[in-house]
């Protein structure tokens, strides 16, 4: 599988090494709507900086989980928007990937709206909603409902990429805690909560054991998806730009969510079907739906809820309009100015 | 197996500049016993601790463990992983202030429980009973367990702390003035529970203070330091009570008598 990837980065680089010298606009036979915005390289960053930046990924590959430093570059987006995500998917994505990206399992947010135009504009790649064609996928704070496949990596959005940053303040002492395998620490905070609350009260990026022997970060994904890490046919690959931080875990890697023996790792849910797909096994968001206190849950992947309903709809009647399929880079913009259904929309009765 | 020390070292020597804080130091410490180290402030005593421990690297000298299957380590030439499991799991360290130590925003029982969860205790059930346990067995109140020890008087804090490092049931523990700073009769009560615990638990330490009466209850053998030199060194009573260099003459004579 990794073999794949490489031979995939190194495609993307040779391709593109010519595409620096000519600023024109560039037909692209995959995607023939597809046009470059002029002056910029192949996927905006440079040459030299991708290549860095997979030096950096394939060291994260062959120490799974092991924190990897990297030269980041300021990005035109504000730190906390996902500057690292944006900088590991430049870097992998090459002409032939469709890429799908999301914000808290949604792709019309905006921060996945503009990260997905970004790449459509500046590397002219293909787009789409929809977790299955997807062969590239930025996330922040999710992983997609449907089942990831060996052909696809997932790249995710790193605010703190130091687990034990609120227990230890010195990266230093960190660092050697990591080179130790010293995580008692940690456990501490677990003992900590079960002591005064009878429960691991850690909801999100709870903490992990990647491979038996480093202590992760999961990003800030809810623990509820924690289990979708482990043995994961797809390449998982996190990017902490203000950090400055690479991390990774390869295909089908042993991750573990920490607990105690007699209190096991339980993900949390909410105890609700989704109001408009009527799913009971994706993860909830809770929606305020007006100001008399109305409220539902939703999925808060959004593909996921909308290929359900579709499904529900193709069995009962005509498919609603404004579905969105794989679309082009040019035609972007139009799409989401007439809106997917989304969530507050199909709330107001 | 009483036979070899369980920590020897032989010809310690370091000095910070032109000063000389050890200088051709010997020391030998056999399981089950305390070596009580006196001296003046200076004369190289916490020096001594810290190179022992692992914590300094001696200019010259050596430093040799004994682990339990009688095999012999280099302290300083062990590889960083297997010093650090030494330290949070055979051995154990008693800080003069027990802030230095402790962890003042996780609970007593976090505390006393954090060597256990870092030696691999993975049951919450079994931790916190050993928790109590040690809480109880170092005389604090068992429903104090879930308080922070911000909330905990200085006598309480120590004995905490040694609630916290013994509960891994070490075979060597180095305490450096563990009563400093605390009021005579604190102390005493101290003293007493270090006293029970190591005689109980066959555990050897070194110890550290400048009090010969702290020297003189608790130490088996007694090593007096000045000037970074090990001057007279021998059984405790025989030492204190027939002196034989004058820097231990005048060290006794210089306590004074309640």
């Amino acid at each position: 599988m990794f073999a794949v990837c490489v031979r995939r980065w190194n495609g993307g680089r040779r391709r593109s090494d010519a595409d620096c010298y000519d600023n024109s606009t560039i037909f692209i036979p995959h995607c023939p709507r597809g046009t470059f915005m002029k002056g910029y390289n192949f996927a905006y960053l440079d040459e030299q900086t991708k290549r860095m930046i997979r030096r950096a990924l394939l060291k994260a590959v062959a120490i799974p989980g092991h924190q990897v430093p990297f030269g980041s570059r300021e990005m035109p987006l504000p730190y906390g928007w996902g500057t690292g995500g944006i900088q590991v998917t430049a870097s992998v994505l090459g002409r032939d990937d469709t890429l799908k990206v999301i914000d808290q399992g949604a792709d019309d947010t905006t921060n996945a709206v503009s990260i997905r135009q970004f790449f459509a504009r500046t590397a002219g790649v293909r787009t789409t909603t929809h977790t299955g064609e997807a062969t590239v996928i930025q996330t922040r704070h999710r992983i997609p409902e449907e089942t990831l496949r060996e052909n696809q990596i997932i790249v995710y959005q790193v605010p703190q990429p130091e687990p034990l940053y609120r227990l230890e303040p010195s990266r230093v002492e960190t660092k050697r805690m990591h080179a130790l395998a010293d995580y008692g620490l940690m456990h501490v905070k677990l003992y900590e909560d079960v002591a005064r609350l009878g429960q691991i009260s850690i909801s999100y990026d709870y903490p992990v054991m990647v491979n038996n022997r480093y202590l992760m970060s999961p990003s800030p994904i809810p623990a509820f998806d924690n289990p979708k890490m482990n043995r994961m046919p797809a390449l998982q690959l996190f990017g902490a730009g203000r950090e400055k931080r690479i991390y990774a875990i390869p295909p089908w890697t042993e991750v573990r969510s920490l607990d105690f023996d007699d209190h096991p790792f339980r993900p949390i849910n909410a105890h609700q079907a989704c109001g408009l797909c009527g799913a009971t096994d994706s993860y909830k968001d809770e929606v305020i739906t007006d100001d008399l206190g109305g409220r539902m849950f939703v999925c808060s992947d959004t593909d996921h809820c909308e290929q359900r309903r579709a499904a529900t709809v193709q069995r009962h009647g005509p498919a609603r309009p404004g579905h969105r399929a794989v679309s082009g880079p040019s035609d972007e913009t139009g799409d989401d100015g007439s809106g997917a259904p989304r969530h507050g929309e199909a709330a107001t009765p | 197996m009483n036979d070899d020390p369980i920590l020897a070292a032989r010809g310690l020597t370091l000095s910070f500049g032109v000063i000389p804080a050890l200088l051709n130091v010997d020391v030998d410490l056999w399981l089950g016993e305390i070596l009580a180290i006196v001296g003046e402030s200076g004369s190289g005593k916490t020096t001594l601790l810290n190179v022992l421990s692992g914590q300094l690297r001696p200019q010259s000298g050596i430093v040799t463990y004994r682990d339990p299957e009688g095999a012999a380590h280099d302290v300083h030439a062990m590889p960083p992983p297997m010093l650090r499991t030494l330290q949070r799991s055979d051995w154990g360290f008693v800080h003069q202030d027990p802030r230095r130590s402790l962890r003042m925003n996780v609970s007593a029982g976090g505390n006393v429980g954090e060597r256990l969860m870092a030696r691999g205790a993975r049951h919450y059930g079994d931790i916190r009973a050993q928790a109590l346990d040690w809480l109880e067995q170092v005389e604090i109140d068992a429903d104090r367990i879930d308080d922070l020890p911000r909330t905990f008087s200085g006598g309480m804090l120590q004995r905490l702390q040694i609630a916290r490092t013994l509960v891994t049931h070490p075979r060597l523990v180095f305490m450096d003035e563990p009563t400093g700073g605390l009021d005579v009769s604190v102390q005493a009560r101290l003293l007493d529970l270090i006293r029970t615990l190591v005689a109980r638990l066959g555990v050897a330490v070194v110890l550290v203070t400048h009090d010969i009466a702290v020297a003189r209850l608790l130490g088996h053998r007694i090593a007096v330091m000045q000037r970074g030199r090990v001057v007279e060194t021998g059984l405790t009573d025989q030492v204190l009570d027939d002196p034989r260099h004058p820097y231990t003459q005048l060290l006794v004579s210089s306590v004074l008598q309640a």
